[in-house]
């Protein structure tokens, strides 16, 4: 369809398909030929027959259409971009956030709030790390900017809670260890690059 | 004599509280099949099967307040529902619920009262039972209340004619207004129903039960999609609830009636025993209506009344008329 065809809104010059719904009847010897037309046919039976063989369908032929929401859930686009997930280094299961602030810097809605302290190795370490999710307009601008992609969109869509803090903090949005092996990666700066094994170089650690 | 009565009221108990339990069961019957037939679920959660969403409705009537209007006449407003419920479980005192049978070695008549004109009050009782809707929708100071009782008026009117009309034909060729007689009529197999006599008079019996039940596709008396619950609007709780448990009870008792005139009763249908040929009827016509609901949509009550007064009517007349002359060549 061609963008002109598209922008075409006055009605009766596009090529519309009529139904074919016959003639309606004019005197009322003519409505009185249809009605008893109908009843003769006895149309309303063929309505009894749609629903009942739906039913059949549904109940004997596995087509049921019900998903029983919270118990099973539909498979969502893998472009879907939802709550955030923090990423964590595939080699040592440390989370890959260096604490550079710059999403909470570019951050439109101003929902991040993060703090940053050395720790014990004179090593930055992030301390705090929130996303206020009732603000959030999940415009993905922190995900674009994060130079470890360290912060992405993951497919998580159940936004309610009893408390922000439920879903909002570092540690509920960080991959879990155990899951580490599962943790799905997107392209980008950052992630492991699809030529990884070929780019390892033995290096003599000890001289 | 003594024996006579306290027979009468165990019956009585046990029909109220059998029926009130199945009209209570109706309605998850009813969300059952319409979720079938619409492939969904329906309630599955409450006990197995979505089981005991009957008694979670049941302490939810129960539990809710019961508001009445401020500007509503509250002595009308109260009895109502009352008026539908108890007309409803009236009206089953003359229907002839099972074949006779004999229990400890007493004979049991499964009716409560065998009135030699138990089809004739039998509707006029349903027909009473229309004051609840009428009283309800003009007592409660709300203009949908209001229109679902001018509602109720209308359709009453049009239909009660056809049901009186149509349920005459049948009663001129049995030559009586007992149930009991309807059913001993046609005692003789499957031959014997007075469907294959009077086609005509049970399509025209049916319609006019949609009506008297008000169910889809004549539903207009509380119509959601128009006149909110129309008479029911105001009414929260159980007070609601017996308008609900009157219509499911008048649900069963017109399948009942279109059993016991038109299709043979509780006499034995072929290897089937009386009792259960019956249930088994009076189950097809339950589903029936809720069948219709889930594939019809409604009319409006002009239609209701066009069809009542200038189709059905006519052709009950016409019908009554050619019996009379085949009954008297
Ligand atoms: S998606 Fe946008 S609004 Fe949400 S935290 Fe990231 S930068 Fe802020
Ligand atoms: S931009 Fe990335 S690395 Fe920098 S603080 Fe935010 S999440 Fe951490």
């Amino acid at each position: 369809m061609s963008l002109e065809q598209f922008k075409n809104r006055n009605v009766g010059t596009q090529n519309y398909t009529m139904l074919d719904l016959g003639e309606s009847p004019k005197t009322g010897w003519d409505r009185f030929k249809q009605v008893a037309r109908r009843s003769v046919k006895l149309e309303l039976f063929t309505g009894l027959k749609v629903t009942f063989r739906e039913m059949i369908k549904a109940l004997f032929m596995g087509e049921m259409h019900t998903v029983k929401y919270p118990f099973e859930k539909l498979p969502i686009s893998p472009r879907y971009r939802a709550i955030h997930e923090m990423k964590r280094l595939l080699e040592s299961g440390h989370y890959r956030c260096i604490g550079c602030g710059l999403c909470e810097k570019i951050c439109i809605a101003d929902c991040i709030r993060m703090d940053t302290r050395y720790d014990e190795n004179q090593r930055k370490e992030v301390s705090e790390y929130t996303i206020n999710f009732g603000r959030c307009i999940f415009c993905g601008y922190c995900a674009e900017v994060c130079p470890e992609l360290a912060i992405v969109h993951g497919g998580r869509y159940e936004n309610a809670s009893e408390q922000r803090a439920s879903f909002a903090l570092f540690e509920d949005m960080l991959t879990p260890l155990d899951q580490l092996n599962q943790q799905q990666e997107f392209p980008g700066y950052g992630a492991v690059s699809p030529d990884a094994d070929k780019k390892i170089k033995k290096t003599p650690l000890a001289y | 004599m003594d024996g006579y009565i306290i027979a009468t009221v165990i019956k009585a108990v046990l029909v109220l509280s059998i029926i009130a339990a199945l009209a209570g069961f109706g309605t998850y019957l009813e969300r059952k099949v319409l979720a079938f037939m619409q492939r969904r679920l329906g309630p599955m959660h409450v006990g197995p099967y979505g089981l005991l969403q009957l008694a979670a409705d049941g302490i939810k009537l129960f539990t809710k307040e019961d508001f009445i209007p401020s500007g509503a006449n509250r002595l009308i407003f109260m009895i109502a529902p009352m008026i539908t419920a108890a007309t409803a479980f009236i009206a089953l005192a003359a229907v002839p619920l099972l074949p006779e049978f004999t229990l400890f070695g007493v004979t049991v008549k499964p009716i409560i009262s065998d009135l030699d004109i138990g089809i004739l009050f039998v509707l006029g009782m349903m027909a009473a039972g229309l004051y609840g809707p009428l009283l309800a929708g003009m007592a409660q100071d709300n203009k949908w209340g209001l229109l679902g009782a001018a509602r109720t008026a209308a359709v009453f009117l049009s239909y009660e004619v056809v049901t009186g009309l149509s349920i005459l034909a049948p009663i001129m060729i049995v030559g009586s207004l007992s149930l009991i007689d309807f059913n001993n009529y046609q005692a003789g197999g499957m031959g014997d129903w007075l469907i294959w006599k009077q086609p005509l008079a049970f399509v025209l019996f049916l319609i006019a039960g949609f009506a008297e039940t008000n169910r889809t596709p004549f539903d207009l008396i509380e119509n959601e999609s128009e006149i909110i619950a129309g008479y029911a609007t105001e009414y929260s709780g159980m007070r609601w609830g017996m308008f609900f448990i009157g219509e499911y009870a008048n649900m069963i008792t017109i399948g009942f009636l279109a059993s016991l005139v038109f299709l043979g009763g509780f006499n034995d249908w072929g290897f089937l025993p009386g009792g259960l040929a019956i249930l088994l009827k009076v189950s097809f016509f339950f589903f029936f209506m809720l069948w219709v609901r889930a594939s019809w949509p409604h009319i409006r009550p002009d239609q209701l009344m066009w069809l009542c007064w200038k189709v059905l009517m006519p052709l009950a007349v016409i019908n009554v008329t050619i019996t009379g002359f085949v009954m008297m060549v």
